[in-house]
């Protein structure tokens, strides 16, 4: 069954598009991630404009992970206080990233931006994650070995405006999780991902927060981040195609719910290597497609700008 | 003297006059619903003289479809730092989103390059392209590119012997709209030619519009953006919530 959409103005098989977001759907809902990193090059390959497949892509990961972050409200594993924190630099960084990616769109280059974002953070991100669970996996074989605490006093603990967070159990500095919101808020506007690829291991790497609390937190965060991107695209490039993001979400919000059931069978150790794969593969593919000539050079876009 | 002059002068233009268009069209409006998958048009008409076929050449008939024209920017790709970047772009003024050309013949073989030029029919005529910057050393090939990507989605179509002329007097011809059609007002032009001249032309125009929820939804998103965003959001936590409840309700059971 084919469905004309109206701002993106291409005719696609809904079907196609449903199949798309259950399965990102179920993803999203087993690793706290809006899954975005996968349906934006997703959407790119069934022929959606990528101006109109990251603003609507903003808009379904909302969908996502308002459901998500319900299951893990019902589990308490939201960090509310911290949530809010990564929050407001969220904000910050949403705006900055929207209007980096209307003033390079202008250029001509937002594609380049966009896909060269995905391959350096993807890139990095995969193969810390890959390597530090791999460790993990053997570690926890030898039983006999101890297991570590992991994170030690660090400069992070030096630095002022300290504040407790006792669903985490941590008392740091505001600063470091402000930043890792703002980070991350750009990468939403810029690349149609809530960013919880970036924001998972931040929380667990550099904040230290414990792994049960970081998804639910780090979806608390993408609702609202995603939401204020939605409302800057449709304003100012008016990209967000509604029945695009309807048909999305309607397969999205269900396969969230299958993925978060999911999740919970799994060990944090396996869902973090699985995790780390996928993200390697994306990114692999995505330097590929910039590593190879282009079956056609010539492209073709909006008047306006050099 | 003089009137006689002009009076084989009107004489020897008659033919020309004496050959007009008179034109059907399956429909003159087409509505792009959220079920649009492309569509067929049907255009069909006769030749109308009021005196005997002329035999020295064989009349012929061309009909243009054109889309709504906008201007355009086109980009080419370059090798630099081991990746493929936009290097070069050039504007172009006005090209048509939609350009569908079908003759009774071939195409170069019915109408001369001076008369392609006066009316401007063949695909590349359609597109106007005047500075391209200076250190662009090939402006064409950009041009080029653009009718070949959009040849390749079927935007732009050289449809050569697909006008069906009966006894030099009925034509008709069906083209295929594609299923990524931009709403505007679409000009259908015929032509009726022969020995390359262009003995009778004829305009009108097809209506090319959303309509329904595809309509509602565009000029909200056009006219009210930020309720069109609030809106999408709503949508968005509704169905995020719904089935998060509907799951719950499933467990209990």
């Amino acid at each position: 069954m084919y469905i004309y959409l109206p701002i993106a103005e291409v005719s696609v098989n809904a079907f196609v598009l449903l199949g798309l977001g259950g399965l990102v759907g179920v993803l999203s809902g087993m690793f706290g991630v809006g899954g975005g990193f996968l349906m934006t090059p997703l959407l790119f390959f069934i022929g959606i404009p990528p101006a109109v497949a990251v603003a609507t892509e903003a808009n379904q990961i909302v969908a996502s992970s308002f459901s998500g972050v319900l299951a893990h409200f019902k589990r308490k594993t939201v960090d509310l206080k911290m949530g809010t924190i990564l929050l407001i630099g969220g904000l910050i960084g949403a705006a900055l990233g929207v209007w980096l990616f209307n003033y390079l769109r202008g250029l001509g280059q937002v594609d380049l931006l966009v896909k060269l974002c995905y391959v350096v953070f993807l890139g990095i991100i995969g193969a810390l994650m890959f390597i530090e669970s791999l460790g993990a996996i053997r570690r926890s074989k030898n039983t006999s070995a101890p297991v570590k605490k992991r994170r030690e006093r660090s400069w992070i603990h030096s630095l002022p405006f300290k504040m407790r967070f006792r669903t985490s159990g941590l008392y740091i500095s505001v600063i470091p999780p402000a930043l890792v919101g703002l980070f991350v808020g750009v990468l939403a506007a810029i690349m149609g991902v809530g960013g919880g690829f970036v924001m998972v291991p931040a929380m667990i790497y550099i904040l230290g927060m414990p792994t049960k609390v970081v998804i639910g937190t780090s979806l608390f965060q993408i609702i609202f981040v995603t939401a204020f991107t939605t409302l800057l695209h449709a304003t100012t490039n008016y990209t967000v195609d509604m029945a695009l993001a309807v048909l999305l979400l309607v397969g999205g919000v269900i396969g969230a719910q299958i993925g978060a059931r999911i999740g919970v069978y799994l060990k944090a150790e396996q869902l973090r290597i699985l995790l780390a794969i996928m993200v390697l593969a994306v990114c692999f593919k995505l330097a590929f497609d910039l590593l190879l000539m282009p079956s056609e050079l010539y492209s073709i876009g909006p008047a306006g700008g050099h | 003297m003089l009137l006689r002059a002009f009076l084989l002068f009107v004489i020897a233009a008659m033919p020309l006059r004496a050959e007009e268009v008179v034109l059907g069209m399956s429909s003159d409006t087409i509505s792009i619903t959220t079920s649009f998958d492309g569509s067929e048009l049907l255009i069909f008409g006769a030749v109308k003289r009021e005196v005997p076929i002329p035999t020295e050449a064989q009349l012929e008939v061309i009909i243009a479809v054109q889309g709504p024209k906008e201007p355009l920017t086109l980009r080419r790709k370059e090798k630099k730092f081991g990746i493929w970047i936009n290097t070069d772009a050039v504007e172009i003024d006005l090209a048509p989103s939609f350009y569908a050309l079908s003759t009774s013949a071939p195409f170069t073989d019915i109408l001369s390059d001076v008369e392609d030029l006066r009316h401007d029919v063949s695909i590349p005529r359609a597109i106007r392209s005047v500075g391209a910057p200076m250190d662009v050393s090939d402006p064409q090939s950009f041009t080029e590119a653009l009718i070949r990507i959009r040849t390749n989605k079927n935007l732009y179509q050289l449809n050569e012997n697909t006008v069906n002329f009966d006894e030099q007097t009925l034509f008709r011809t069906s083209i295929e709209l594609p299923s990524d059609l931009t709403e505007g007002d679409y000009i259908t032009r015929i032509f009726l030619t022969r020995g390359g001249k262009v003995v009778s032309s004829f305009e009108t125009e097809l209506d090319v519009r959303k309509v329904g929820l595809e309509k509602f939804l565009f000029d909200l998103s056009r006219n009210q953006p930020l309720v069109y965003g609030l809106l999408s959001l709503t949508i968005a936590i509704i169905a995020g919530w719904g089935a998060s409840a509907i799951f719950q309700l499933f467990r209990r059971q």
